[in-house]
Protein backbone atom coordinates (compact mmCIF):
# COMPACT_ATOMS: atom_id res chain seq x y z
CA UNK A 1 0.00 0.00 0.00
CA UNK A 2 0.88 3.83 -0.82
CA UNK A 3 0.50 6.55 1.31
CA UNK A 4 1.42 10.07 -0.24
CA UNK A 5 3.56 12.04 2.44
CA UNK A 6 3.43 16.21 1.85
CA UNK A 7 6.88 17.41 3.27
CA UNK A 8 7.28 20.66 4.82
CA UNK A 9 9.86 23.03 3.26
CA UNK A 10 11.82 23.02 6.77
CA UNK A 11 12.18 19.18 6.31
CA UNK A 12 12.50 19.29 2.31
CA UNK A 13 16.58 19.26 2.52
CA UNK A 14 16.05 15.42 4.10
CA UNK A 15 14.01 14.53 1.22
CA UNK A 16 16.08 15.64 -2.13
CA UNK A 17 14.30 19.11 -2.09
CA UNK A 18 11.01 16.65 -3.01
CA UNK A 19 7.94 18.33 -1.53
CA UNK A 20 5.91 14.65 -1.44
CA UNK A 21 7.47 11.16 -0.61
CA UNK A 22 5.28 8.17 -1.05
CA UNK A 23 5.51 5.73 1.90
CA UNK A 24 3.78 2.87 3.47
CA UNK A 25 2.54 2.09 7.24
CA UNK A 26 -0.44 0.75 8.97
CA UNK A 27 -0.55 3.67 10.86
CA UNK A 28 1.16 7.07 11.79
CA UNK A 29 3.84 5.56 13.75
CA UNK A 30 4.97 2.54 10.94
CA UNK A 31 4.75 5.35 8.09
CA UNK A 32 7.29 7.85 10.43
CA UNK A 33 9.61 4.34 10.28
CA UNK A 34 8.95 4.07 6.88
CA UNK A 35 9.28 7.43 6.31
CA UNK A 36 12.51 6.99 8.33
CA UNK A 37 13.81 4.49 5.77
CA UNK A 38 13.40 6.37 2.61
CA UNK A 39 14.89 9.99 4.55
CA UNK A 40 17.46 8.87 6.91
CA UNK A 41 17.42 11.73 9.86
CA UNK A 42 13.78 13.11 9.29
CA UNK A 43 12.68 11.32 12.66
CA UNK A 44 14.34 12.84 14.91
CA UNK A 45 13.10 16.14 13.52
CA UNK A 46 9.37 15.20 13.51
CA UNK A 47 10.07 13.08 17.38
CA UNK A 48 11.41 14.15 20.77
CA UNK A 49 14.07 11.76 22.48
CA UNK A 50 10.71 9.36 23.85
CA UNK A 51 9.76 8.80 20.01
CA UNK A 52 6.41 10.92 20.45
CA UNK A 53 5.55 13.54 17.75
CA UNK A 54 6.85 17.13 18.90
CA UNK A 55 4.57 19.33 20.17
CA UNK A 56 5.15 21.93 17.44
CA UNK A 57 4.48 19.49 14.53
CA UNK A 58 1.02 18.81 13.14
CA UNK A 59 0.17 15.56 11.47
CA UNK A 60 -3.31 15.66 8.88
CA UNK A 61 -4.68 12.49 7.41
CA UNK A 62 -6.86 13.67 4.16
CA UNK A 63 -7.06 17.10 6.09
CA UNK A 64 -8.02 15.70 9.22
CA UNK A 65 -5.44 16.29 12.41
CA UNK A 66 -4.92 13.37 13.67
CA UNK A 67 -5.61 14.55 17.39
CA UNK A 68 -8.81 14.35 16.33
CA UNK A 69 -8.15 10.72 15.24
CA UNK A 70 -6.57 8.69 17.04
CA UNK A 71 -2.98 10.17 17.17
CA UNK A 72 0.14 8.24 16.45
CA UNK A 73 -2.17 5.10 16.08
CA UNK A 74 -4.29 6.32 13.05
CA UNK A 75 -4.89 3.71 10.66
CA UNK A 76 -3.71 4.48 7.73
CA UNK A 77 -5.41 2.92 3.96
CA UNK A 78 -4.23 2.99 0.65
CA UNK A 79 -4.46 6.24 -0.92
CA UNK A 80 -4.54 8.34 1.99
CA UNK A 81 -2.47 11.40 2.06
CA UNK A 82 -0.54 12.75 5.03
CA UNK A 83 0.54 16.59 5.79
CA UNK A 84 2.64 17.62 8.00
CA UNK A 85 2.49 20.91 8.83
CA UNK A 86 4.53 23.18 11.50
CA UNK A 87 2.15 24.64 14.10
CA UNK A 88 1.41 28.54 12.57
CA UNK A 89 0.36 32.03 14.17
CA UNK A 90 -3.07 32.52 14.49
CA UNK A 91 -5.17 35.05 11.83
CA UNK B 1 23.94 27.00 13.49
CA UNK B 2 25.06 30.06 13.15
CA UNK B 3 23.71 33.12 11.85
CA UNK B 4 26.14 35.27 9.54
CA UNK B 5 24.02 37.99 8.82
CA UNK B 6 25.06 41.50 9.97
CA UNK B 7 22.61 44.24 11.46
CA UNK B 8 22.05 47.64 10.47
CA UNK B 9 22.60 50.65 12.51
CA UNK B 10 18.83 51.08 12.64
CA UNK B 11 17.36 48.00 14.60
CA UNK B 12 18.82 45.80 17.19
CA UNK B 13 17.81 42.53 15.19
CA UNK B 14 20.52 40.12 14.53
CA UNK B 15 18.75 36.67 13.60
CA UNK B 16 16.09 34.31 13.95
CA UNK B 17 16.50 31.59 16.85
CA UNK B 18 14.70 28.75 17.81
CA UNK B 19 12.69 29.41 21.26
CA UNK B 20 12.75 25.50 22.06
CA UNK B 21 16.58 25.08 21.50
CA UNK B 22 18.26 27.84 20.43
CA UNK B 23 19.60 27.42 17.20
CA UNK B 24 20.02 30.16 15.52
CA UNK B 25 19.14 31.60 11.98
CA UNK B 26 19.80 33.87 9.02
CA UNK B 27 17.01 36.22 9.48
CA UNK B 28 15.58 34.82 5.82
CA UNK B 29 11.40 34.24 4.91
CA UNK B 30 11.26 30.58 7.31
CA UNK B 31 9.81 30.71 10.73
CA UNK B 32 9.99 27.08 12.24
CA UNK B 33 13.54 25.13 13.39
CA UNK B 34 14.72 22.63 11.24
CA UNK B 35 15.99 20.48 14.36
CA UNK B 36 13.16 20.26 16.23
CA UNK B 37 10.33 22.33 14.74
CA UNK B 38 9.94 24.82 17.11
CA UNK B 39 8.73 28.47 16.44
CA UNK B 40 11.27 30.89 15.35
CA UNK B 41 11.63 34.25 16.81
CA UNK B 42 13.34 37.45 16.71
CA UNK B 43 16.95 37.83 18.12
CA UNK B 44 17.93 41.35 19.43
CA UNK B 45 21.42 43.26 20.91
CA UNK B 46 20.31 44.41 23.85
CA UNK B 47 23.50 45.87 24.70
CA UNK B 48 23.27 47.86 21.85
CA UNK B 49 19.72 48.69 22.82
CA UNK B 50 20.57 49.76 26.41
CA UNK B 51 23.44 52.07 25.05
CA UNK B 52 21.40 53.90 21.79
CA UNK B 53 17.78 54.19 23.01
CA UNK B 54 16.36 56.60 25.38
CA UNK B 55 13.01 57.43 26.66
CA UNK B 56 13.96 60.88 24.32
CA UNK B 57 14.77 59.03 21.43
CA UNK B 58 11.47 57.35 21.42
CA UNK B 59 9.25 60.18 21.94
CA UNK B 60 11.28 62.10 19.55
CA UNK B 61 10.28 59.58 16.86
CA UNK B 62 6.77 59.13 14.90
CA UNK B 63 3.24 59.28 16.44
CA UNK B 64 2.87 55.40 15.17
CA UNK B 65 4.52 52.26 16.06
CA UNK B 66 7.56 53.12 14.05
CA UNK B 67 8.55 55.32 17.22
CA UNK B 68 10.16 52.17 18.14
CA UNK B 69 11.85 51.35 15.28
CA UNK B 70 15.15 49.93 17.01
CA UNK B 71 13.22 46.69 18.43
CA UNK B 72 11.26 46.00 15.36
CA UNK B 73 13.01 43.40 12.96
CA UNK B 74 13.25 45.55 9.56
CA UNK B 75 16.47 46.28 8.67
CA UNK B 76 16.28 49.50 6.78
CA UNK B 77 14.60 52.65 7.08
CA UNK B 78 12.27 51.97 4.28
CA UNK B 79 9.42 51.08 6.57
CA UNK B 80 6.07 51.46 5.77
CA UNK B 81 4.25 53.63 8.10
CA UNK B 82 0.39 54.39 7.70
CA UNK B 83 0.01 55.54 10.97
CA UNK B 84 -0.28 52.71 12.88
CA UNK B 85 -0.30 52.35 16.49
CA UNK B 86 -0.23 55.16 19.49
CA UNK B 87 -3.76 54.53 19.77
CA UNK B 88 -5.62 55.78 23.00
CA UNK B 89 -5.10 54.87 26.31
CA UNK B 90 -8.70 55.61 27.81
CA UNK B 91 -9.11 55.72 31.81
CA UNK B 92 -12.01 53.82 32.04
CA UNK B 93 -13.70 55.22 35.37
CA UNK B 94 -17.72 54.34 34.60
CA UNK B 95 -16.82 50.65 33.58
CA UNK B 96 -14.74 50.15 36.34
CA UNK B 97 -17.01 51.82 38.91
CA UNK B 98 -19.39 49.72 37.50
CA UNK B 99 -17.39 46.45 38.10
CA UNK B 100 -16.15 47.62 41.48
CA UNK B 101 -12.78 48.61 40.06
CA UNK B 102 -10.40 51.81 40.81
CA UNK B 103 -8.20 51.51 38.19
CA UNK B 104 -8.93 50.24 34.78
CA UNK B 105 -7.72 51.48 31.60
CA UNK B 106 -8.57 50.66 27.99
CA UNK B 107 -5.96 50.40 25.27
CA UNK B 108 -8.10 50.57 22.31
CA UNK B 109 -7.11 49.31 19.60
CA UNK B 110 -10.27 49.46 17.96
CA UNK B 111 -9.12 52.12 16.27
CA UNK B 112 -6.05 51.66 15.19
CA UNK B 113 -5.41 52.56 11.92
CA UNK B 114 -5.72 51.81 8.96
CA UNK B 115 -8.06 48.85 9.34
CA UNK B 116 -9.65 49.19 13.42
CA UNK B 117 -7.95 46.27 14.81
CA UNK B 118 -4.36 45.46 16.04
CA UNK B 119 -3.25 43.49 13.33
CA UNK B 120 -2.38 46.90 11.45
CA UNK B 121 0.46 46.63 14.13
CA UNK B 122 1.87 43.34 12.98
CA UNK B 123 1.38 43.67 8.77
CA UNK B 124 3.12 46.68 9.20
CA UNK B 125 6.37 45.07 10.27
CA UNK B 126 5.79 42.23 8.43
CA UNK B 127 5.23 43.78 5.09
CA UNK B 128 8.08 46.09 6.05
CA UNK B 129 10.26 42.94 5.80
CA UNK B 130 8.40 41.25 3.21
CA UNK B 131 9.66 44.02 0.62
CA UNK B 132 13.04 43.87 2.25
CA UNK B 133 13.16 40.50 1.76
CA UNK B 134 12.44 41.00 -1.85
CA UNK B 135 8.54 39.39 -2.08
CA UNK B 136 6.27 40.87 -4.73
CA UNK B 137 3.21 39.31 -3.59
CA UNK B 138 2.06 38.40 0.24
CA UNK B 139 -0.03 36.38 1.78
CA UNK B 140 -2.29 35.64 4.84
CA UNK B 141 -4.46 32.95 6.60
CA UNK B 142 -7.28 34.85 8.22
CA UNK B 143 -10.41 35.76 10.19
CA UNK B 144 -11.24 38.73 8.94
CA UNK B 145 -9.04 41.42 10.73
CA UNK B 146 -5.95 40.23 9.62
CA UNK B 147 -6.83 39.92 5.76
CA UNK B 148 -8.22 43.22 6.04
CA UNK B 149 -4.96 44.60 7.31
CA UNK B 150 -2.85 42.80 4.96
CA UNK B 151 -5.06 43.71 1.64
CA UNK B 152 -5.15 47.48 2.72
CA UNK B 153 -1.39 47.57 3.83
CA UNK B 154 -0.31 45.92 0.99
CA UNK B 155 -2.70 48.36 -1.55
CA UNK B 156 -0.69 51.20 -0.08
CA UNK B 157 2.73 49.85 -0.20
CA UNK B 158 2.20 48.43 -3.86
CA UNK B 159 2.48 45.09 -3.39
CA UNK B 160 0.14 41.89 -4.84
CA UNK B 161 -2.14 40.50 -2.34
CA UNK B 162 -4.27 37.14 -2.09
CA UNK B 163 -5.75 36.01 0.97
CA UNK B 164 -7.72 33.34 2.37
CA UNK B 165 -10.11 33.01 5.03
CA UNK B 166 -13.15 30.70 5.71
CA UNK B 167 -16.34 31.54 3.94
CA UNK B 168 -18.36 31.75 6.70
CA UNK B 169 -17.14 35.13 8.27
CA UNK B 170 -18.64 38.26 9.56
CA UNK B 171 -19.94 40.63 5.89
CA UNK B 172 -18.18 43.23 7.42
CA UNK B 173 -14.62 41.81 7.48
CA UNK B 174 -15.27 40.57 4.06
CA UNK B 175 -16.15 43.89 2.33
CA UNK B 176 -13.43 45.23 4.46
CA UNK B 177 -11.02 43.41 2.61
CA UNK B 178 -12.22 42.96 -1.11
CA UNK B 179 -12.48 46.82 -1.18
CA UNK B 180 -8.38 46.88 -1.38
CA UNK B 181 -8.60 44.73 -4.52
CA UNK B 182 -6.84 41.91 -3.26
CA UNK B 183 -7.75 38.45 -4.77
CA UNK B 184 -9.93 36.88 -1.75
CA UNK B 185 -10.12 32.75 -1.20
CA UNK B 186 -12.84 32.13 1.07
CA UNK B 187 -12.70 28.70 1.92
CA UNK B 188 -15.35 26.13 3.02
CA UNK B 189 -13.90 25.34 6.54
CA UNK B 190 -12.69 27.05 9.33
CA UNK B 191 -9.38 28.62 10.38
CA UNK B 192 -7.47 25.89 11.02
CA UNK B 193 -8.40 24.81 7.89
CA UNK B 194 -7.46 27.42 5.65
CA UNK B 195 -4.50 27.79 8.13
CA UNK B 196 -3.05 24.55 6.90
CA UNK B 197 -4.09 25.17 3.15
CA UNK B 198 -1.95 27.82 3.16
CA UNK B 199 0.87 26.06 4.70
CA UNK B 200 0.45 24.31 1.84
CA UNK B 201 0.00 26.65 -0.70
CA UNK B 202 3.41 28.48 1.12
CA UNK B 203 5.48 25.27 0.27
CA UNK B 204 4.37 25.56 -3.30
CA UNK B 205 4.51 29.24 -4.14
CA UNK B 206 7.23 32.17 -3.34
CA UNK B 207 4.77 34.48 -1.57
CA UNK B 208 5.31 36.22 1.69
CA UNK B 209 2.94 34.53 3.84
CA UNK B 210 2.62 37.14 7.13
CA UNK B 211 1.55 34.36 9.24
CA UNK B 212 3.58 31.70 7.86
CA UNK B 213 7.33 32.20 6.46
CA UNK B 214 7.13 35.77 7.72
CA UNK B 215 5.50 35.06 11.05
CA UNK B 216 8.98 35.77 13.20
CA UNK B 217 8.63 39.54 11.97
CA UNK B 218 5.05 39.92 11.79
CA UNK B 219 4.52 38.67 15.49
CA UNK B 220 6.80 41.12 16.62
CA UNK B 221 4.52 44.19 15.69
CA UNK B 222 3.10 42.71 19.15
CA UNK B 223 5.10 43.93 21.40
CA UNK B 224 4.06 47.65 20.42
CA UNK B 225 0.93 47.37 22.37
CA UNK B 226 3.07 46.30 25.46
CA UNK B 227 5.67 49.18 24.88
CA UNK B 228 2.78 51.95 24.30
CA UNK B 229 0.99 50.84 27.68
CA UNK B 230 4.05 51.54 29.62
CA UNK B 231 4.60 55.17 27.76
CA UNK B 232 0.83 56.04 28.16
CA UNK B 233 1.42 55.21 31.71
CA UNK B 234 4.20 57.16 31.93
CA UNK B 235 6.53 55.24 31.87
CA UNK B 236 5.36 52.68 33.95
CA UNK B 237 4.28 49.45 34.13
CA UNK B 238 1.05 48.27 35.07
CA UNK B 239 -0.23 45.73 37.56
CA UNK B 240 -2.41 43.16 35.39
CA UNK B 241 -2.98 42.99 32.18
CA UNK B 242 -6.04 41.11 30.33
CA UNK B 243 -6.55 40.45 26.65
CA UNK B 244 -7.89 37.91 24.49
CA UNK B 245 -6.47 34.93 23.34
CA UNK B 246 -6.35 33.12 19.74
CA UNK B 247 -3.02 31.57 18.77
CA UNK B 248 -1.85 33.08 21.80
CA UNK B 249 1.21 35.14 19.96
CA UNK B 250 0.05 38.43 20.74
CA UNK B 251 -0.40 37.44 24.79
CA UNK B 252 3.19 36.28 24.65
CA UNK B 253 4.63 39.66 22.60
CA UNK B 254 2.72 42.19 25.48
CA UNK B 255 5.00 39.82 27.81
CA UNK B 256 8.04 40.08 25.99
CA UNK B 257 7.51 44.53 24.91
CA UNK B 258 6.85 44.71 28.92
CA UNK B 259 10.30 42.49 29.34
CA UNK B 260 12.21 44.28 26.62
CA UNK B 261 11.54 47.49 28.03
CA UNK B 262 12.80 46.45 31.61
CA UNK B 263 15.74 44.85 30.32
CA UNK B 264 17.05 47.98 28.11
CA UNK B 265 16.37 50.01 31.37
CA UNK B 266 13.58 52.38 30.20
CA UNK B 267 11.34 51.54 33.03
CA UNK B 268 11.70 50.00 36.34
CA UNK B 269 10.76 46.07 36.83
CA UNK B 270 7.48 45.26 38.75
CA UNK B 271 5.21 42.01 38.68
CA UNK B 272 2.77 41.80 35.86
CA UNK B 273 -0.12 39.94 36.25
CA UNK B 274 -1.06 38.83 32.55
CA UNK B 275 -4.61 37.20 32.30
CA UNK B 276 -6.44 35.74 29.03
CA UNK B 277 -9.60 35.78 27.19
CA UNK B 278 -11.28 32.85 25.22
CA UNK B 279 -14.88 31.99 23.98
CA UNK B 280 -15.74 29.12 26.05
CA UNK B 281 -17.12 27.20 21.93
CA UNK B 282 -13.31 27.09 21.28
CA UNK B 283 -11.23 27.38 24.67
CA UNK B 284 -8.09 25.38 23.94
CA UNK B 285 -5.91 27.60 26.10
CA UNK B 286 -8.13 28.27 29.04
CA UNK B 287 -9.07 24.65 29.25
CA UNK B 288 -5.15 23.62 29.18
CA UNK B 289 -4.46 26.49 31.94
CA UNK B 290 -7.34 24.88 34.51
CA UNK B 291 -6.33 21.59 33.56
CA UNK B 292 -2.78 22.00 34.67
CA UNK B 293 -2.00 20.88 31.25
CA UNK B 294 1.53 21.47 29.34
CA UNK B 295 0.08 20.54 25.93
CA UNK B 296 -2.96 22.07 24.04
CA UNK B 297 -5.96 20.19 22.74
CA UNK B 298 -6.43 21.08 20.13
CA UNK B 299 -10.80 21.95 19.14
CA UNK B 300 -13.31 22.55 16.19
CA UNK B 301 -14.58 25.99 17.27
CA UNK B 302 -18.41 26.85 17.70
CA UNK B 303 -18.67 30.61 18.99
CA UNK B 304 -19.69 33.88 17.89
CA UNK B 305 -15.91 35.12 18.39
CA UNK B 306 -14.79 34.13 15.30
CA UNK B 307 -11.47 36.43 14.88
CA UNK B 308 -10.39 34.48 18.33
CA UNK B 309 -11.69 30.66 17.49
CA UNK B 310 -8.52 29.31 16.76
CA UNK B 311 -8.49 25.72 17.70
CA UNK B 312 -5.10 24.60 17.43
CA UNK B 313 -3.49 27.79 19.11
CA UNK B 314 0.34 27.99 17.78
CA UNK B 315 1.54 29.59 21.22
CA UNK B 316 -1.16 28.45 23.39
CA UNK B 317 1.62 26.45 25.38
CA UNK B 318 3.55 29.86 25.78
CA UNK B 319 0.53 31.99 26.96
CA UNK B 320 -0.19 29.05 29.57
CA UNK B 321 3.18 28.81 30.64
CA UNK B 322 3.22 33.26 30.87
CA UNK B 323 -0.15 33.04 33.09
CA UNK B 324 1.27 30.75 35.26
CA UNK B 325 4.73 32.09 36.52
CA UNK B 326 2.52 35.99 36.55
CA UNK B 327 0.18 34.29 38.94
CA UNK B 328 -2.79 35.38 36.10
CA UNK B 329 -5.35 34.01 35.13
CA UNK B 330 -6.99 32.36 31.68
CA UNK B 331 -11.04 31.86 31.64
CA UNK B 332 -13.54 31.72 29.12
CA UNK B 333 -17.26 32.78 28.55
CA UNK B 334 -20.15 32.12 26.36
CA UNK B 335 -21.79 33.90 23.68
CA UNK B 336 -24.50 35.77 25.73
CA UNK B 337 -21.87 36.40 27.76
CA UNK B 338 -19.85 38.07 24.75
CA UNK B 339 -23.11 39.64 23.68
CA UNK B 340 -23.42 41.72 27.04
CA UNK B 341 -19.47 42.51 27.28
CA UNK B 342 -19.51 44.09 23.96
CA UNK B 343 -22.73 46.09 25.43
CA UNK B 344 -21.23 46.89 29.00
CA UNK B 345 -18.02 48.29 26.99
CA UNK B 346 -20.63 50.66 24.15
CA UNK B 347 -22.88 51.21 27.49
CA UNK B 348 -19.83 52.49 29.94
CA UNK B 349 -17.25 54.06 27.83
CA UNK B 350 -18.65 54.57 24.23
CA UNK B 351 -16.29 51.68 22.76
CA UNK B 352 -17.94 49.42 20.00
CA UNK B 353 -15.79 46.46 20.06
CA UNK B 354 -15.82 43.82 18.01
CA UNK B 355 -16.73 39.80 19.66
CA UNK B 356 -12.81 39.48 20.95
CA UNK B 357 -13.36 42.34 22.65
CA UNK B 358 -16.80 41.45 23.88
CA UNK B 359 -14.42 38.04 25.51
CA UNK B 360 -12.35 40.30 27.21
CA UNK B 361 -14.80 42.42 29.02
CA UNK B 362 -16.64 39.33 30.04
CA UNK B 363 -13.89 37.59 31.20
CA UNK B 364 -12.66 40.95 32.94
CA UNK B 365 -16.06 40.54 34.93
CA UNK B 366 -15.87 37.23 35.70
CA UNK B 367 -12.39 38.33 37.17
CA UNK B 368 -13.54 40.44 39.12
CA UNK B 369 -16.79 38.29 40.39
CA UNK B 370 -14.54 35.34 41.60
CA UNK B 371 -12.30 38.15 43.68
CA UNK B 372 -9.06 37.34 41.08
CA UNK B 373 -8.53 40.98 40.00
CA UNK B 374 -7.89 43.26 42.89
CA UNK B 375 -9.95 46.15 42.81
CA UNK B 376 -6.50 48.52 43.81
CA UNK B 377 -4.79 46.90 41.02
CA UNK B 378 -3.85 48.95 37.76
CA UNK B 379 -5.94 47.30 35.50
CA UNK B 380 -5.36 47.07 31.38
CA UNK B 381 -7.77 45.62 29.06
CA UNK B 382 -6.84 45.02 25.61
CA UNK B 383 -9.27 45.77 22.62
CA UNK B 384 -8.10 44.51 19.54
CA UNK B 385 -10.92 45.63 16.97
CA UNK B 386 -13.82 47.27 16.41
CA UNK B 387 -17.44 46.27 16.72
CA UNK B 388 -18.69 47.56 12.92
CA UNK B 389 -16.77 44.56 11.27
CA UNK B 390 -19.33 42.05 13.56
CA UNK B 391 -22.76 44.11 13.70
CA UNK B 392 -24.60 40.41 13.08
CA UNK B 393 -23.05 39.41 16.54
CA UNK B 394 -25.46 41.98 18.49
CA UNK B 395 -28.06 42.27 15.96
CA UNK B 396 -30.96 41.21 17.73
CA UNK B 397 -29.53 42.10 21.04
CA UNK B 398 -30.27 45.84 20.90
CA UNK B 399 -32.99 48.57 21.11
CA UNK B 400 -34.32 49.46 18.12
CA UNK B 401 -34.99 53.59 17.18
CA UNK B 402 -38.70 54.98 17.82
CA UNK B 403 -40.15 55.69 14.48
CA UNK B 404 -42.33 58.79 14.46
CA UNK B 405 -43.78 61.34 12.46
CA UNK B 406 -42.32 64.59 11.93
CA UNK B 407 -45.26 65.98 14.71
CA UNK B 408 -43.97 67.17 18.20
CA UNK B 409 -46.66 65.26 19.35
CA UNK B 410 -45.44 62.29 18.28
CA UNK B 411 -41.93 62.37 19.34
CA UNK B 412 -43.67 63.31 23.05
CA UNK B 413 -45.12 60.45 22.81
CA UNK B 414 -42.22 57.96 21.95
CA UNK B 415 -40.06 59.83 24.65
CA UNK B 416 -42.44 59.01 27.37
CA UNK B 417 -42.67 55.14 26.22
CA UNK B 418 -38.83 55.48 26.07
CA UNK B 419 -39.10 56.53 29.61
CA UNK B 420 -40.96 54.00 30.61
CA UNK B 421 -39.15 50.97 29.25
CA UNK B 422 -35.78 50.35 31.30
CA UNK B 423 -33.78 48.17 29.25
CA UNK B 424 -34.37 45.45 30.83
CA UNK B 425 -37.84 45.15 29.26
CA UNK B 426 -36.05 46.59 26.34
CA UNK B 427 -34.60 43.18 26.18
CA UNK B 428 -37.69 41.82 26.69
CA UNK B 429 -39.41 43.44 23.71
CA UNK B 430 -36.81 43.12 21.28
CA UNK B 431 -35.73 39.46 21.70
Amino acid sequence: MAVKVLIPTPLQKLTNDQATVECSGETISALLESLESSCPGIKARLCDEQGKLRRFVNFYVNSEDIRFLDNENTALKDGDEVSIIPAIAGG
Amino acid sequence: MTATYTRTSQSAFEALQCKECGAEYEPKATHVCELCFGPLEVKYDYDWLRKTVTRETIQAGPNSIWRYRPFLPVATDNVIDVGTGMTPLLQANRLARRLGLKKLYIKNDAVNMPTLSFKDRVVSVALSRARELGFTTVSCASTGNLANSTAAIAAHAGLDCCVFIPSDLEAGKVLGTLIYGPTVMAVHGNYDQVNRLCSEVANTHGWGFVNINLRPYYSEGSKTLGYEVIEQLGWQLPDHIVAPLASGSLFTKIYKGFKEFVEVGLVDEKAVRFSGAQAEGCSPIAKAFQEGRDFISPEKPNTIAKSIAIGNPADGVYAVDIARKTNGNIESVNDAEIIEGIKLLAETEGIFTETAGGTTIAVLKKLVEAGKIDPDETTVVYITGNGLKTQEAVQGYISEPFTIEPKLDSFERALERSRTLDRLEWQQVLV
